[in-house]
């Protein structure tokens, strides 16, 4: 019996890692067809270096990524904060109305934010152009606030209120005693909410898709708008690359969030 | 007489609609140790507040030294405060929180270097600047936030219960700390506490309030010996309060019997409350008391014995250190000393009665205790003290 728990667990993980185990040996793979490894080589990666129009779209999705995270982790966290200090039945009201948009099909968020930007564009800017990085931005901007604010709010319930009155007791103002006080408690929330923007955003296509411009174009977008002719090679190097950086980055925040756990669990114990 | 630094003028509290404070009004001494008591929810910590700042009453006055401070902030206010929970910066290890409010007020880090390690070693904590706070124990965090509040050498320090998360024994050696404190850098404390014995031990003047008003202020012996109303003499120690009537100057009528008394200054004929303290009565034969009961239960508690004697329905306390069994007729002896009498108050006949009297009395007048809670536990040791 524990054996087949033992068989089925490496089935399980087997079944989620193979598409991952295909992609990273087809990049290596010295053919065009995935169907056959007609031997080893670096070819992929050469060509994916050498390919500045790929390299170009992936920095567009990138700036739009780290763009669009700094600015949803500033105005979430402040957003959670104010939330926070909500009486309770408004701030319960508040949060389902933050995590509305997470259930929300991205379909039909993309193609109302589409809506609302041609209108904007048209009855207000008088432009047939309004598509582009800023509406790119803002769409990211939009889906990537509750990440932000569902995980900066645990740290500020976790925190002991009374902190922000002694702050200003000891002489702080109520803006030193936010920065000084408040601020490195909710620091592991902050970074965490920051990387799940980051990468939420970086391999959007649906919403992207309904307000994306010809002046900047992302990388997720490019490749859907493409896969009805072949992908070329140099994308499973691509892709390769993208998923050891997002693993590492997952690494990294399950670290910070184990340490802050048993820093949690310490507290608890000395109090 | 030391001169004033605070006083309330007036002050009242509304949350919600509902008061939580009414009409306040009092000072306090510079170099005082002054004790805000009362039960839960009485307006103590609100007061505390108000003075930190951190409320601003509904309507009413806030001076420090003669000037309206209503609307200063907290972190314009020379005062400091020793949080309940301490409210310790958990991201800063024991040297920086101390230091926290000097490195805010841009003191030269030299100065800061003296005067941190003078605290640390006022409170005992030299060795553990290093530490977080998360790695001390209670009574260890407990002495970093009076050493936080103190270093900045404010001209008073405000103490929100600051012992209640203490186990019994920790608590009274921080009392006796605290008092040290105090007495050797001569600021004035302003203690919030619903314990009256540590308001008694530790106080100048105590304030006891309930119900959002402040019911007397005294030393502690005037709030013990001279209860102005049956809530004060009950919730400070024991009470036997019985309903007389004032015939003369110098004589109150209880039981039908006239006795001899030290108080002055009522109606002919006024109703009072007079209030009994089970430690003064004296028990003597029957025939020879004033009054004549019978016993109907007697409790063992270390230094006396709790005995309920029944005086024509009226069930009184005795605390005797010689041993009457129940069903003995007995007689007691009052002496004008023995006697207080109050004038009628809203509290009248609520209290001192202890027809219901239970071994576990603390209990039933300590409206914040829980049964089976921590409290009711640390109540049941100090009775056995």
């Amino acid at each position: 019996m524990k054996r087949l728990g033992k068989v089925w667990t490496v089935i399980v993980y087997l079944f989620l890692y193979l598409p991952m185990i295909v992609l990273f040996v087809g990049s290596f793979n010295d053919g065009r067809d995935l169907s056959e490894f007609e031997g080893f080589t670096l070819s992929n990666y050469v060509t994916l270096f050498r390919d500045t129009d790929s390299l170009a779209l992936l920095l567009n999705s990138v700036i739009l990524a780290v763009s669009s995270a700094l600015l949803a982790t500033l105005i979430g966290t402040f957003a959670a904060v104010g939330i926070h200090s909500m009486r309770g039945r408004i701030r319960s009201l508040v949060m389902t109305v933050t995590n509305i948009p997470l259930v929300n099909p991205e379909i039909v968020t993309g193609v109302s934010l589409s809506l609302l930007f041609v209108f904007v564009g048209r009855g207000l800017l008088h432009t047939e152009n309004v598509l582009g990085f800023t509406t790119l931005l803002i769409a990211h901007v939009t889906f990537n606030l509750p990440y932000v604010i569902l995980s900066v709010m645990p740290k500020l319930r976790q925190m002991d209120n009374q902190l922000m009155d002694a702050a200003q007791d000891l002489g702080c103002t109520p803006v030193q005693g936010f920065f000084k006080v408040v601020l490195p408690e909710l620091w592991p929330g902050i970074i965490s909410g920051a990387i799940m923007a980051f990468t939420m955003s970086l391999d959007d296509f649906v919403i992207s898709y309904f307000v994306y411009g010809n002046s900047f174009v992302t990388l997720p977008v490019e490749i859907y708008t493409n896969t009805r002719k072949q992908m070329p090679p140099k994308f499973y190097a691509m892709f390769t690359l993208m998923f050891f950086v997002i693993l590492v980055v997952m690494i990294l925040m399950n670290v910070i969030q184990a340490r802050d756990e048993s820093k949690q669990k310490r507290r608890v114990k000395g109090a | 007489m030391s001169k004033e630094l605070i006083r309330l003028v007036n002050c009242r509290m509304d949350f919600d609609g509902e008061t939580v404070l009414d009409s306040i009004n009092i000072y306090f001494n510079d170099s005082e140790f002054l004790t805000l008591l009362g039960p839960s929810g009485c307006g103590k910590t609100t007061t505390l507040r108000i003075i930190g700042g951190f409320l601003q009453p509904t309507s009413g006055d806030v001076f420090f030294d003669g000037v309206r401070i209503n609307d200063v902030p907290p972190h314009k206010r020379r005062v400091n405060t020793v949080f309940q929970k301490y409210a310790l910066f958990p991201h800063l290890n024991v040297y920086e929180n101390i230091a926290f409010g000097l490195r805010i007020a841009k003191v030269p880090n030299k100065e800061i270097d003296e005067r941190v390690t003078e605290m640390l070693e006022i409170v005992s904590l030299r060795g553990f600047e290093k530490r977080k706070p998360d790695q001390l124990s209670g009574g260890q965090q407990q002495r970093v936030a009076i050493a936080r509040a103190l270093v900045n050498r404010p001209k008073v320090l405000l103490l929100d219960e600051p012992l209640g998360a203490l186990d019994l024994r920790l608590r009274k050696d921080m009392q006796n700390e605290l008092k040290r404190i105090q007495q050797q850098l001569g600021i004035t404390f302003i203690y919030v506490t619903h314990d009256q014995e540590e308001a008694l031990a530790m106080s100048d003047t105590v304030v006891v309030m309930d119900k959002g008003r402040i019911q007397q202020i005294g030393t502690p012996e005037d709030i013990y010996n001279e209860p102005k109303n049956a809530f004060v003499a009950d919730f400070i120690g024991e009470s036997n309060i019985l309903d007389g009537i004032m015939r003369a100057d110098y004589v109150v009528e209880i039981f039908g019997r006239k006795f001899r008394c030290l108080d002055r200054g009522f109606e002919p004929n006024e109703p009072v409350d007079v209030v009994i303290r089970p430690e003064d009565v004296d028990i003597v034969p029957a025939d020879s008391g004033h009054l004549c009961g019978t016993v109907t239960s007697v409790t063992f508690k270390g230094v006396h014995y709790d005995t309920i004697v029944d005086f024509k329905g009226f069930k009184w306390l005795i605390q005797t250190t010689d041993l009457h069994r129940p069903g003995e007729y007995i007689g007691i002896k009052l002496t004008p000393n023995d006697i207080h009498v109050m004038k009628k108050s809203a509290y009248s006949g609520m209290f001192g009665d202890y027809s219901s009297y239970s071994a576990e009395y603390d209990e039933i007048n300590d409206p914040d205790a829980v049964i089976g809670g921590e409290e009711t536990v640390e109540e049941a040791l100090n009775n056995e003290e």
